[in-house]
């Protein structure tokens, strides 16, 4: 019966050793160590043995049993891992094929430019004030320092509404009149934001109705060099910490000393092209302390408050930042533009 | 403005180049915007002194073998005569004269030297070549303007009235740089050469040299020959008529020609000239008118001596004016007058009845100052903006009316041969003391952020003309008698320090940080939900759009089918569009969307996009529109993007098919914008909108809030009108954004995560076709209670299995407790509670 046994133990370990896949792993243990299986059968014939012998027995019995339980898990390890990496060859997947395309939104590039501005005007105190697109006359030119038929009206070809007194705004200026009325007498930090409207012929240099953001920022001890320097960081913040700007008199009815700033231009990095004229300066902004008729107006005592602003165009900006030469696209909602942002 | 650096420099001494001299002005506020060369570096035809020289032309014969063409005998410089061939037609009538009395010039080009082609048209480059001409060497020639780049003159040669000597490089003659000034309305003391030159001297520390001001006055006084009045002095502060006698109409010098023509003017006459010369020099405007005309008109209303009245229009009243145009006036026009009527627009035009013509013997002059808002208002409303309305209508003061008429009045005697009369007419009511503005050291800190001491500030005012008196620590600056833009008071002190700050250099003003204290600080709700209601779409794989908030109502009526009564709700209408598609603001954000979307679906087989903006309702007359702000959004094409893996969609040719969107993905994503804010209590009703496809449009509104807007499919009739492919659903919905927003919850409380597993069941319930799924997810959900978590329809069913008018609709519900594990029974029993509440109030069956 040992011998039997001896010889069970040999060939199981022997088919086991040949077996590669998981079925005839199954099999292999079904037929040896199963419950129905080779050495349980033997156990059962412990009772063919005299009692002296059925000790020895016993013990060999489980001994081989053991044996052949750790050969087996060892062999369905590798069998498994060999199986597994069969099965992995057999997946690859060609990886420079397409993914599946998944549909991304965007914003529109103004409001990417938008939010730009306001997260760096932000940082810096200014906080998002709006008003509204059509205006009041008075709002838009009288309380900004501009009398009916005073000359500076040129600078905005406006359009007039059939309404006397109403107007489409040329400027978000008028909301520094709502702001000061507002806000007074607290000193104010705030950025105006909104579209603004000109009576220009459609080109790509000119668009009837564009973006414009203003700052505003009155207060007891605000100078024209905190104007110079708050709009510098602010430049360098938007279009990289080495670039220059120009500051140079011009002139706003509703600013006093009035300005105009330049940056080096970002496309020729200042050394002249066609962009700036050959100049090696882009005009992006007009800036000034706030004229005292204006604070008047707006409720702050001159004579206590001083005050700058500022104004951009922010389509403009964004042509210089990306590149784009024509402002027509901005509001043409064709996808094949849009989707480059 | 254009401005002649040969005239410029007759005013002040340029110590640099013209581009230093251009970047300085523009950092002083004048802004050159461009810079036109003539001959010089710089040009795009260079005269080099060694081919470009003035020669004097000392005999002019025949050809002997053409009758077209001369022989110019010239002295160049060189010591030795030279012979040039020309069929120059200007030389003809000098043939066989004796010139040695005659200083008859032209330029002259050697050669090898490349000059533009006269015969060709434009401007073409050609190298001058010598060659024989019938039988003569011509070697050099003698040059017409076009040939030097001047104008397009090419009818003779140039001849130049030139004290130079032969040989003198032309350059030196005719080369000139033309700056292009962009003025702001501020530098109205600017607009003359004298006055770009002052500004140049202030900045360079060079001295100004004015024109002249002496005049010659002989013979009886004009007063005895005009009489002025002025009816209202806040339109005229001043008048002045200077009368010229004798005279003889002609062509002005080349001289002044040439400097009319590089500042843009035309030549007329010497009398002409002499005015729009003085007006470019000086900056006051001056009107010539013929005396003798002026005489006759008196005579005939029975005057012996003209009067001249200026006074506003009267109703009625008209005029034809120099430009041959018949005029009717408006009660604010200007007027000046006569005993016969309007014989000017004052500071505009001048009448044609009495304008100087080719005969005209006696000259009275005007320089005058008019109202600058009158002016302004006028040249407007006649469409007429003139060199002079453009100066008036900005401002002059009025001490410049004497002076420039002096300095005209001398011209055109030494022009025109004229006598002036003694003692200009000068009535001046609107004469006022001179400005006095005042500025100290704190002051000039306060604005500029600059530490200057008084001293300082009187050098930099000085340095403008301005008279400086200090004192107690105060600046008086009294403002010099050529410009009228500084205030008094705390304006004053602003203007002043505007001054300060431009001679003191924008550069120089160093860089700081603002020191002030904070605002408080408030949050913008309203922006940043906005903000956020975007990227929430954005995350649904929406494209922004922004479109024109312009439109017209026709335009808009697009959104509805052919047909259809049009909005009726007041338009915000333009008084001035500039375009017939652009007459009125915006009622509705539909248009552009559904326009946008049909166009983009010819390049893309799938088009999703929103934009977030105002409408403008006109409200009452008188008052500003409502601005509500909203959200639009349009959809169409293929639901799966096309690629290898599945989607069939290409550009251009989107099927009506399974995979084409539907009503219930523009659904989709709304939930997905109200889910996102947590908004609760969103219903979608069947309603009918012209706009919409009938039974495919959804009026949705919010338990609290109500009605938030519209979504469905457009109506195909509509779809059309954008050009939508036939059968392909155009998805569109208008919300009223500000309801939305408005319709979040201030707080969502968040649930702890389930620590016990959940229990699942799945129903099926067979009901009426027509019951709105809504109504029964509603009672499922009111009866399932706080133990039901999750309700999703899994799958809708009509057909043969089921009797006609019936549908199947089968839920998957998820039960959860938050501090058991529910047992089986529990759920079962919550589940049959459900199906009985369902049987019971819709008829609803359990589907086996």
């Amino acid at each position: 019966m040992l011998e039997q046994l001896e010889q069970l133990r040999l060939e199981a370990l022997e088919k086991l050793a040949a077996i590669a896949d998981g079925e005839a792993l199954d099999g292999w243990e079904k037929r040896f160590i199963g419950r129905k299986g080779a050495v349980t059968e033997m156990t059962r014939r412990v009772g063919e043995l005299s009692k002296d012998e059925r000790p020895e027995f016993g013990r060999r019995v489980n001994e081989i049993k053991q044996a052949l339980s750790a050969a087996y898990e060892a062999r369905a390890a590798t069998v498994q891992s060999a199986e597994m990496e069969r099965r992995l060859a057999s997946g690859a997947l060609d990886v420079s094929l397409p993914g599946r395309p998944k549909l991304l939104g965007r914003l529109h590039p103004s409001t990417q430019i938008l939010r730009d501005i306001f997260r760096i005007w932000g940082d810096m105190g200014f906080q998002v004030y709006r008003s509204p697109d059509v205006e009041t006359d008075e709002n838009n030119f009288q309380l900004l320092n501009i009398p009916p038929d005073h000359p500076a009206r040129d600078m905005w070809a406006t359009f007039y509404t059939t309404r006397e007194g109403i107007i489409l705004r040329t400027h978000t200026s008028p909301g520094q009149i709502r702001a000061m009325r507002q806000y007074c007498p607290e000193p104010i930090r705030v950025i105006l934001p909104g579209m603004c409207y000109r009576y220009e012929q459609v080109t790509a240099r000119h668009e009837t109705q564009f973006y414009q953001v203003e700052g505003l920022a009155v207060g007891n001890q605000i100078t024209m060099s905190d104007l110079k320097g708050t709009l510098s960081s602010f430049t360098r913040r938007l279009f990289g910490p080495e670039r220059e700007t120009r500051f140079r008199p011009s002139y706003f009815p509703f600013t006093e000393p009035s300005a105009e700033m330049d940056v080096e231009c970002i496309l020729c990095e200042g050394k002249g092209c066609a962009v700036c004229k050959q100049t090696g300066w882009v005009e992006i902004l007009g800036c000034g302390m706030v004229h005292p008729v204006v604070l008047q107006n707006g409720g702050y005592d001159p004579a206590k408050y001083t005050g700058f602003a500022f104004g951009m165009g922010s389509e403009r900006i964004a042509m210089l930042k990306y590149g784009i030469n024509d402002i027509r696209y901005f509001w043409s909602n064709d996808l094949r533009f849009l989707e480059q942002f | 403005m254009l401005v002649p650096l040969s005239w410029l420099k007759e005013c002040v001494d340029v110590p640099f180049s013209v581009t230093e001299l251009a970047d300085r002005m523009t950092l002083a506020g004048l802004e050159v915007e461009a810079v036109q060369y003539i001959g010089v570096p710089g040009a795009d035809l260079v005269w080099d002194p060694a081919h470009f020289v003035v020669a004097r032309i000392v005999e002019v014969r025949h050809h002997p073998a053409a009758d077209r063409l001369v022989l110019a005998v010239v002295d160049y410089g060189t010591g030795q005569l030279e012979t040039l061939v020309t069929g120059a037609p200007n030389l003809f009538p000098y043939l066989g004269q004796d010139l040695g009395r005659v200083d008859l010039k032209s330029p002259m080009v050697l050669e090898g030297a490349t000059i533009y082609d006269g015969h060709q048209p434009g401007f073409v480059k050609t190298t001058l070549r010598g060659r024989p001409v019938r039988g003569i060497m011509n070697r050099h020639m003698l040059c017409s303007e076009k040939e030097l780049g001047i104008s397009d003159e090419h009818e003779g040669i140039l001849l130049l009235e030139t004290h130079t000597a032969p040989g003198t490089p032309l350059q030196d003659v005719l080369g000139d740089a033309v700056l292009d000034v962009s003025l702001t309305p501020n530098l109205a003391r600017c607009q003359s050469i004298l006055g770009v030159a002052r500004e140049v001297a202030a900045m360079t520390g060079q001295s100004l040299r004015c024109p002249p001001s002496e005049v010659l006055m002989q013979g009886l006084p004009a007063s005895e020959a005009v009489q002025v009045e002025i009816w209202d002095l806040s339109l005229c502060p001043r008048f002045t008529a200077t009368l010229i006698r004798n005279v003889t109409i002609g062509p002005s010098p080349q001289w002044m020609q040439r400097r009319l023509r590089l500042v843009g003017m035309r030549p007329i006459s010497n009398i002409v000239d002499v005015t729009n010369y003085v007006m470019m020099e000086r900056g006051q405007p001056l009107h010539a008118f013929d005396y003798d005309l002026l005489l006759d008109r008196a005579r005939r209303s029975g005057d012996a001596l003209p009067t001249i009245v200026v006074r506003a229009a009267q109703p009625g009243e008209g005029m034809t004016s120099l430009d041959g145009v018949a005029r009717l006036f408006n009660p604010f026009d200007i007027l000046i007058t006569d005993s016969g009527g309007p014989i000017g627009i004052a500071g505009v035009m001048g009448g044609a009845d009495t304008e100087v013509h080719d005969g005209t013997q006696n000259v009275l002059l005007e320089a005058a100052n008019f109202d600058m808002f009158h002016i302004r208002r006028t040249s407007q409303a006649h469409r007429l903006p003139s060199e002079a309305s453009v100066r008036f209508g900005r401002g002059i003061h009025p001490a410049e009316a004497l002076r420039a008429a002096r300095r005209a009045a001398e011209l055109m005697r030494t022009l025109a041969g004229g006598t002036v009369a003694r003692g200009t007419v000068d009535v001046y009511p609107g004469q006022s003391e001179p400005v006095v503005a005042t500025i100290n050291p704190d002051q000039v800190e306060r604005s500029l952020g600059i530490r200057l001491d008084a001293i300082q500030i009187i050098d930099l005012l000085q340095a403008l003309q301005f008279e400086c008196r200090l004192v107690d620590g105060v600046v008086h600056a009294t403002v010099p008698d050529h410009r009228v833009d500084i205030g008094v008071g705390l304006v004053g002190t602003a203007d002043l320090a505007e001054e300060i700050a431009r001679l003191y250099g924008y550069q120089h003003i160093p860089e700081t940080e603002m020191g002030d204290r904070l605002p408080p600080l408030r949050a913008n709700v309203a922006l940043e939900q906005e903000e956020r209601t975007r990227d929430l779409l954005v995350a649904a794989g929406l494209q922004e759009i922004i479109s024109t908030r312009l439109t017209t109502p026709e335009s808009e009526a697009r959104i509805l089918p052919p047909g259809s009564a049009p909005d009726d709700r007041p338009y915000l209408t333009l008084a001035n569009p500039i375009s017939q598609d652009k007459t009125t603001m915006r009622h509705t954000l539909l248009e552009t969307m559904m326009e946008a979307v049909a166009s983009n679906l010819r390049h893309r087989p799938y088009v999703g996009l929103f934009e977030i903006g105002s409408v403008y309702l006109s409200s009452e007359e008188g008052s500003l529109p409502e601005e509500p702000q909203r959200l639009v959004l349009g959809m169409a094409g293929q639901r799966e993007p096309s690629g290898w893996l599945g989607g069939s969609g290409r550009a251009g040719r989107v099927l009506p098919d399974e995979g084409t969107l539907g009503f219930f993905d523009l659904k989709g994503i709304i939930e997905a914008l109200t889910d996102g804010w947590r908004i609760r209590g969103v219903r979608y009703e069947p309603v009918l909108n012209p706009s919409f496809h009938p039974g495919r449009a959804a009026r949705i509104s919010q338990t609290d809030r109500g009605y938030l807007g519209i979504a469905g499919e457009v109506h195909p009739a509509v779809a059309s009108r954008f050009g939508m492919p036939p059968g392909v659903p155009l998805l569109a919905a208008e919300l009223d954004l500000d309801a939305v927003l408005d319709a979040i919850p201030t707080r969502s409380a968040v649930r702890p995560v389930p620590l016990f597993p959940s229990v699942y069941r799945d129903i099926a319930l067979v009901v009426a076709d027509d019951l709105p799924a809504a109504t029964v997810q509603q009672l499922i959900a009111q009866t399932g209670g706080q133990l039901l978590a999750d309700i999703r329809l899994f799958d809708l069913y009509r057909g043969e299995q089921l009797p006609a008018g019936k549908k199947s609709l089968a839920y998957a519900l998820t039960f959860q407790a938050s501090d058991r594990t529910l047992t089986d029974e529990e759920v079962n029993k919550l589940r049959d509670k459900i199906v009985r509440r369902l049987e019971r109030e819709v008829g609803a069956q359990l589907r086996a």
